[in-house]
């Protein structure tokens, strides 16, 4: 995918770095991390912006469109946040490549240096290789508000003098001083000089002690005076490391985050679900012919809408972890959880992308981003699909309360069916550590890069960037509603009606669907499965929840987790062992189109998702077969008869 | 010759002072990291270079890993890591690994 896809200019071919007039002005962003650059970004260019990966790698970043005089645009790329050029991970591989022009067509004309100047001695680090590059450059200090506040100080002038570049004191935050950085970007449609000389000598950059000492002099050069230690930080810190009461917040914050995604969000899903029902009704009520309003309604609608569903809940999870991380509080979680996360072969940073995928598995390979680690972030990603999602829910009720009696198993306390979906939410968070281990010991396996995270000094989050973080996550998730769930949701509806008998839609039995269930039951029989649920299986690749429609259509009753009719139906229909069966089928099963779709880019290819799917079927498969047929009797039988 | 008469007299005299053994509150100066050199730079990129002073911050609950204080930041390091990296005037002998001038 083109990065710059949308950019008109791009389609001519950029303009070569030091041409003048083109009018595809490319900037680049560049900085540590806790920089502030994203902000500053965001600031930059508001809703003007989009996400994009990289070709190739999975390194994400942003691309923008910054107005500057009237009617001209310049394009700023945001980099990944780095601590130096030496390409060592993807993230410095790909900074570095567009910093020296090696990717095609995103060669940048001049470059913003994001530097935060509460911590000039190390951030100084980036500046000597950036400088180096002898492109164009403002030295952009931020957090200008912090430095005074805690009694720093700089002189910019003698900075830019001292590095033979421009120097902005700014704050991204409140907008302080930022129309310099403006200028800067206005001058780069005219041209600006290049830095003149090398700043430091080659093989001076390769030693950190020597570019240390380099960052000093220049420092002390700029009269500049370290603020003093960050005392909310400390004070705060005192709190949310406390070794008694950090983890009781922290344990707060879960159950919060949990609370919120299940519970308050439900009253904002069951009103998505209406005016998806209702809005269905209405478009069906104007398309006169009885085929294409099923094709719309039924399949598309339905199936798109089926997903839909779970925007609200996405959306509330984000903010959650865009105010976790903006704060400075993701840092500390990482911190508390990670000697925990450590014996399952992970790391603290994987705690809130598996927190997240209790909600749903897609928000939670996208926040597996902030790992650094690539193997600690693909085993993430690989065990994410096993914790519980809440699209497993419906179905899980639905079995639950056709099958499952009621009684009390701790007095009032816990029921049977409760213990169930209990039990059913442990066993995919042991299939996900289990499956953590396996990797982390065989293809995962990583020692050579031990855990290493920077505590950045708290902040308030600001609306802006929480408010453009949604946006940009609403704009992910909707694409690909629109796109792989709207092909599914044609292709299902497409197969349970086709081929027509006599210019008829013929029933489930007789439909593409009906001759592939028929066709998968003897491969299913052993789990206790029918070929009714065989479809059901097949639909639910689209997204797990929708096999409670299909059996509602198959049974010919009310398609809906609390459908008596279909409880009843499907209880005579199945033997306890095949239902205990298919619970647990879906407790490890991968049916989840969206997720293998996200896994893919993340991953920047097949192989990842497709081994994912093939573990989780087979894994799926392999725990139904064992509990259906220990439910029959047969497997003692199997052992009594081997003990023989 | 000379390598083996210093491990015989790291053993005799007091054992090398780590971030492990810094106690809270306490200062140390950075000596070297005994780490592999991809490590080592990354963590000197974050501000634990040899010369600069260490002291020691909060700590997950049970102690590990631990925040350490160095170069304007904190940063935190699994006491495996923190294990790795030497103090100065501990093992008073420049040895292998990324020395500070």
């Amino acid at each position: 995918m083109s990065s710059c896809h949308d950019c008109k200019s791009c389609a001519a071919g950029p303009p070569p770095p030091g041409s003048h007039g083109g009018p595809a002005h490319i900037i680049a962003l560049v900085g540590p991390p806790n920089s502030g650059k994203s902000t500053l970004f965001n600031r930059l260019t508001g809703l003007r912006q989009k996400v994009a990966n990289f070709p190739g790698v999975t390194v994400e970043h942003r691309v923008g469109r910054a107005k500057v005089n009237h009617d001209r645009e310049v394009m700023l790329i945001d980099l990944p946040g780095v601590y130096s050029l030496n390409p060592r991970s993807d993230d410095e591989q790909v900074t570095h490549d567009i910093l020296v022009g090696k990717r095609e067509g995103m060669q940048p004309e001049a470059v913003l240096l994001i530097l935060d100047c509460t911590n000039l001695g190390r951030h100084l680090l980036l500046a000597a290789p950036v400088l180096n590059l002898r492109l164009p450059t403002l030295v952009v200090l931020n957090m200008a508000d912090d430095l005074r506040g805690r009694g720093g100080t700089i002189d910019p002038a003698a900075l830019s003098a001292q590095l033979g570049a421009p120097v902005a004191l700014v704050s991204a935050t409140t907008g302080e001083g930022i129309e310099k950085v403006f200028q800067f970007i206005a001058g780069t449609a005219v041209g600006h000089s290049p830095v003149k000389a090398p700043l430091v000598q080659l093989p001076v950059l390769k030693d950190i002690p020597k570019c240390r000492r380099w960052a000093t002099e220049v420092n002390n050069g700029a009269a500049y005076q370290a603020p003093s230690p960050p005392r909310w930080t400390r004070r705060l810190d005192s709190i949310f490391l406390h070794p008694v009461g950090g983890p009781l917040i922290f344990l707060a914050v879960v159950v919060l985050v949990f609370q919120s995604i299940f519970a308050w969000a439900k009253p904002i899903m069951n009103g998505m679900t209406d005016l998806i029902q209702s809005s269905g009704n209405w478009i069906g009520s104007h398309i006169p012919d009885e085929i294409i309003r099923s094709l719309i309604v039924d399949g598309i609608w339905a199936g798109v809408g089926s997903v839909l569903v779970f925007l609200p809940q996405i959306l509330l999870l984000f903010l959650f972890i865009g105010i976790l991380e903006d704060s400075g509080y993701l840092a500390r979680a990482a911190l508390i959880a990670d000697r925990t996360m450590r014996k399952f072969g992970l790391q603290g940073k994987s705690f809130i992308p598996l927190l997240s995928a209790y909600a749903c598995a897609v928000p939670a390979v996208m926040a597996a981003r902030t790992i650094e680690n690539k193997r600690d972030r693909l085993a993430t990603i690989m065990i994410a699909p096993l914790m519980t999602c809440s699209a497993r829910l419906p179905v899980y009720t639905l079995i639950i309360a056709a099958f499952i009696v009621d009684r009390p198993l701790l007095g009032p306390f816990l029921g049977a069916q409760a213990a169930t979906m209990l039990g059913l939410y442990v066993l995919g968070f042991l299939a996900a550590i289990m499956t953590a281990r396996l990797l982390k010991s065989s293809i995962l396996k990583s020692e050579r890069t031990p855990f290493m995270l920077e505590m950045p000094p708290y902040r308030w989050p600001t609306l802006r960037s929480l408010g453009l973080r949604l946006v940009d996550r609403s704009k992910v998730f909707l694409r690909r509603a629109g796109t792989v769930i709207l092909t599914v949701s044609i292709v299902l509806w497409v197969a349970a009606h086709l081929p027509l008998h006599d210019g008829k839609v013929p029933n489930i039995e007789s439909s593409f669907a009906g001759i592939i269930g028929h066709t998968v039951e003897p491969i299913l029989r052993p789990l206790g499965f029918n070929w009714k649920i065989g479809i059901g299986l097949l639909t639910s690749l689209a997204a797990r929840e929708v096999i409670v429609g299909t059996l509602g259509t198959i049974y010919g009753m009310e398609g809906t987790a609390h459908s008596q009719g279909l409880q009843q139906a499907l209880h005579s229909d199945l033997t306890l062992g095949g239902a205990l069966a298919l619970l647990v089928f879906f407790a490890f099963a991968m049916q989840c189109m969206s997720t293998l779709a996200i896994v893919r880019r993340e991953t920047g290819g097949w192989k990842w998702p497709v081994l994912q799917f093939a573990y989780m079927s087979l894994l799926a498969y392999a725990g139904a077969f064992v509990v259906n047929q220990t439910a029959n009797g047969n497997l003692s039988r199997l052992a009594a008869f081997v003990a023989h | 010759m000379q390598l083996s008469f210093r491990k015989r007299r790291r053993r005799d005299a007091l054992p090398a002072r780590t971030l492990l053994e810094l106690q809270p509150g306490e200062d140390g100066i950075l000596d070297r990291l005994d780490l592999p050199e991809d490590v080592a730079r990354r963590l000197m990129e974050l501000g634990f270079l040899p010369g600069h002073v260490v002291g020691v911050g909060r700590s997950a609950p049970g102690g590990d890993p631990r925040v350490f204080r160095v170069d304007g930041s904190e940063v935190a390091l699994r006491l495996e890591t923190a294990a790795r990296l030497h103090l100065r005037g501990g093992n008073p002998l420049p040895t292998t690994g990324i020395d500070c001038p």
